[in-house]
């Protein structure tokens, strides 16, 4: 595999992780919001 | 693969990407510039609605309104990946070129047009949730397959896809669907069609390779633009429904009157232009004729609330 090939592979990996870890802490937030009142 | 594997290498038998997708492919399959507006739009319908809404799920809701409008993007492109290839306009886009293979884009899209209406489901309403689902599917499966191979009215029935996001943000606030924000749909749907014809005039070359038939294909030019006149008419009453309704106060409409003049002395124009350079001015005023349309309506509904 090619360094270039090898490093947007990384990149993107990097960026899945990003999102996911986004997801988690925008759902973390959402789930206070929705049920503080109760 | 299709015939679109353009640029794609056959190693060992197996075909294989000319190189590894970028970040920058993927988002370019979510047609960031058809997004922004959708989220423009929603962004609007959800500031004038009535009521109260967390700021944190009014920002979900606009994520969202993004990410489904993208997801339906992205399986366009998917499934037109053949005519894109054809178009000079389409042609360098992630799958013609084999930049991206079509599955990982259906998947992308797929994936996230799941997540988006899941989320605005649990975060935000089901109204919100169940409009997002309808305005992906009918963007897919009633414009994207059923309409625009098949008729030159595609554009004006399958218009309503970009015409939900206002609804879905309105829906996000109040929970339901109401003759105001059924108000701002009409406005975007009647503003697709000349936006559109106004593009297709001066791409009908484009279009007439790619088989699509669109209205200058199949009915010529002239018959075009008596029909961007005829939507661009009728469009400046529609614009003035919000006012009527009391969704917006004199300065929207006052506003909407001047702009939409304005646009249909570009339809006129058109109307008398034999070459393409107003068809091309009309096409770049309309986007900004439908910004400065939505950002009075902000900037009016703002404004009443802040001095009321």
């Amino acid at each position: 595999m090619s360094d270039d090939r090898d490093r947007r592979r990384r990149i993107k990996n990097w960026a899945l992780l990003a999102v996911l870890a986004a997801m988690a802490v925008l759902f973390y937030f959402i789930t206070i919001v929705r049920f503080g009142g109760q | 693969m299709s015939g679109t594997s353009i640029g794609v290498m056959e190693q060992s038998g197996e075909p294989v990407l000319a190189r590894e997708p970028s970040l920058g492919d993927y988002m370019l399959l979510l047609k960031p510039r058809v997004m922004s507006l959708v989220v423009f739009t929603g962004f609007a319908g959800l500031i004038i609605a009535p009521g109260q809404i967390h700021p944190l799920i009014a920002a979900v809701a606009i994520l969202c309104i993004a990410v489904g409008a993208g997801a339906a993007g992205c399986i366009n492109m998917w499934y037109e990946r053949d005519i894109d290839a054809r178009m000079i306009r389409t042609a360098s886009r992630p799958l013609p070129t084999g930049r991206v293979e079509p599955g990982n884009a259906l998947g992308l899209g797929v994936v996230l047009a799941v997540a988006s209406v899941l989320t605005m489901g649990l975060a935000v309403n089901d109204v919100a949730a169940a409009l997002l689902a309808g305005t992906i599917c009918f963007y897919i499966f009633v414009y994207t397959i059923w309409l625009k191979p098949r008729t030159p009215q595609n554009i004006v029935i399958g218009g309503a896809a970009g015409a939900f996001p206002p609804m879905i943000g309105w829906a996000a606030v109040t929970g339901d669907v109401s003759l105001a924000s059924l108000a701002l749909f009409a406005i975007i749907f009647m503003w697709t069609p000349p936006h559109f014809w106004a593009l297709s005039l001066f791409r009908s070359g484009d279009y007439a390779r790619a088989g699509v038939p669109m209205l200058p294909v199949v009915a010529g030019k002239r018959e075009t633009k008596k029909q961007m006149l005829l939507y661009t008419v009728l469009l400046l009453p529609v614009t003035l429904a919000p006012y009527f309704l009391g969704a917006s106060h004199a300065l929207y409409a006052a506003t909407a009157i001047v702009l939409g003049l304005a646009f249909l002395g570009f339809a006129v124009k058109v109307w008398f232009d034999e070459g393409d350079r107003s068809a091309k001015q009309m096409f770049g005023f309309s986007i900004l004729y439908l910004f400065l349309l939505f950002v009075t309506l902000i900037a009016d509904n703002l404004a009443a609330r802040v001095f009321s």
